[in-house]
């Protein structure tokens, strides 16, 4: 099963077996990660599951879709070009191993 | 609080992440961890895979030292001792109560109703039946053209099995949506291949050996289906507050600040009727956005010990099949309706006005115009009905830019 790593904004690392399929909100949500909270249920309609995946990375991931780059938009912390939300990103095999940084606020 | 839904969860942690430092108890009647509806309607009836999503993990309950109560019902407040009543048959003191009860769905009251194969939609329990008579339905009926109605004749219809719905009024989604994009919603469902009914309702439900097979609408015509969901609204729960002397009416009716009369109680959520700046008279929203803020809102109020008045913008969502839908405000009531885009191409929004002031924009395949639509509405910054039928105006801009001051734009 993927691993990916969450990490907080004060540098606590939380090690999440996200099962293949899953989107990294889902994960993060059932295993208590707190600063993911995905309001709306992972239909990218509330910007509360907002991550920064190191751009790196960002080979590994889906590219931005227009509901998500809209949303992006209306983040609490400020936007990068790390920003993601973690509802759109579907773990797989690919993602083992993913580091994701947690904002400082997502409401 | 009273109900483990959006509402009561989120008043629960809004007051730990405010710093309440007295007892938060939630009590809940169903019996899981509480989790989200939102899904049960969409990817988790299409995908078998799905598992349900908690709101929080089991864990975050204890870490925040929040008392969760499943399958625990509330029978009775008392307001003057300040307690709750347990179907368990314990009682709870009080300082502070948060109703947040929910709403049931309204049952057919037609013959066959209680068939075997007749179906409805609210809870993860209603969700999982409903997933597994799918697997093995071959035609399905669907009586009600609201969101549930509609979410769920996608997902069927995507699963290849042949849907009819039936809807009552003479548009879909009626009170949700201005008539432009119920138009267009219901010529989309028929385009992927549902059958759709409008100014038609169900007489009976026919069953064999207590199984339905079909329905029979009030032009005498029959449906065969083996499959029948009724998705023809809710009702507010306000059995709890009426019984304890709080007023209600189609909801329980509370102030600016979700307070009932008595300042101790509140309510939020679906079963709250409470007078919206945004809406401009009292409503009832059964919504998550209007569930989750309400939660924060009362813990605000009960955190810097004085009233908290409620001002957020309704939203709301709905993906069907390859349409998705964006509301902000409420379009209901609109004097003028104006069209952005091109509805022919998939992609539009009506932007709805009262005495030339915004009030709601739905949105199809537009989410650009929907969070514009949430900051405009948000600050109140004026906008033209011109300005939003013009394709080269710069609405994204304009949402984003300071209020000028000065007279409003002339609309």
């Amino acid at each position: 099963m993927p691993k990916i790593i969450y990490v907080d904004p004060d540098g606590t690392r939380h090690v999440v077996d996200a099962p293949d399929g899953t989107s990294l909100m889902q994960a993060a949500v059932a295993n208590g990660v707190e600063g993911v909270l995905g309001e709306c249920g992972g239909s990218a309609m509330c910007a509360t599951c907002h991550v920064y995946v190191d751009p790196a990375d960002g080979g590994r991931l889906p590219e931005l879709g227009a509901d998500e780059d809209e949303m992006l938009d209306s983040t609490a912390s400020p936007r990068t070009t790390a920003s993601r939300l973690s509802c759109q990103l579907t773990a797989s095999e690919d993602l083992d191993g993913l580091v994701v940084r947690l904002p400082e606020e997502q409401i | 609080m009273v109900g483990a839904g959006q509402a009561g969860v989120q008043a629960a942690l809004s007051l730990r992440h405010g710093g309440f430092d007295g007892a938060v108890t939630v009590i809940g009647d169903e019996p899981e961890l509480p989790y989200q509806r939102p899904p049960l309607s969409k990817e988790f009836l299409a995908d078998p895979g799905q598992q349900p999503l908690p709101l929080r993990a089991e864990r975050f309950y204890d870490a925040h030292d929040i008392r969760l109560l499943r399958g625990e019902r509330v029978v009775t407040l008392d307001r003057a001792a300040r307690e709750v009543h347990l179907g368990s048959g314990g009682r709870l003191a009080f300082d502070h109560l948060v109703l947040a009860l929910g709403a049931r769905n309204r049952t057919l009251p037609v013959p066959g109703h209680d068939a075997d194969g007749v179906l409805t939609l609210r809870t993860l329990r209603d969700a999982e039946r409903l997933r597994d008579r799918l697997a093995g339905a071959t035609s399905a009926v669907v009586v009600g053209g609201g969101f549930i109605g509609l979410e769920f004749a996608s997902v069927a219809r995507a699963r290849g099995i042949p849907t009819l719905l039936v809807e009552a009024g003479e548009r879909t989604m009626a009170r949700a949506v201005s008539p432009a994009v119920s138009g267009f919603l219901t010529a989309g469902h028929r385009r992927a291949g549902v059958r759709i009914l409008l100014g038609t309702t169900v007489r009976r439900l026919l069953a064999r050996r207590g199984r339905v097979v079909g329905v029979e609408t009030d032009d005498g015509r029959r449906h065969p289906a083996d499959l029948v969901l009724v998705a023809v609204g809710a009702v507010p729960n306000v059995g709890l507050a009426a019984g304890a002397g709080l007023p209600t009416a189609d909801g329980i009716l509370v102030d600016a600040c979700l307070r009932t009369p008595d300042p101790r109680v509140f309510a939020v959520g679906d079963c709250a009727r409470y007078p919206s700046p945004a809406v401009g008279s009292p409503v009832r929203l059964e919504s998550v956005q209007n569930a989750a803020d309400h939660g924060r809102c009362v813990a605000e109020t009960l955190l810097r010990g004085q009233p908290t008045p409620y001002r957020a913008v309704p939203w709301f969502w709905s993906d069907q099949g390859e349409l998705r839908l964006q509301i902000a405000g409420v379009p209901t009531g609109a004097e003028r309706a104006v069209l952005r885009g091109d509805p022919d191409a998939g992609a539009f929004s009506v932007f709805s006005f009262v005495a030339g002031r915004l009030v709601a924009v739905e949105s199809v395949n537009r989410p650009a115009d929907h969070l514009a639509a949430r900051r405009l509405l948000a600050d109140g910054r004026p906008l033209t009905p011109e300005q939003a039928a013009d394709p080269s105006f710069d609405l994204r801009s304009h949402s984003r830019s300071r209020p000028e001051p000065g007279p409003p734009a002339v609309s």
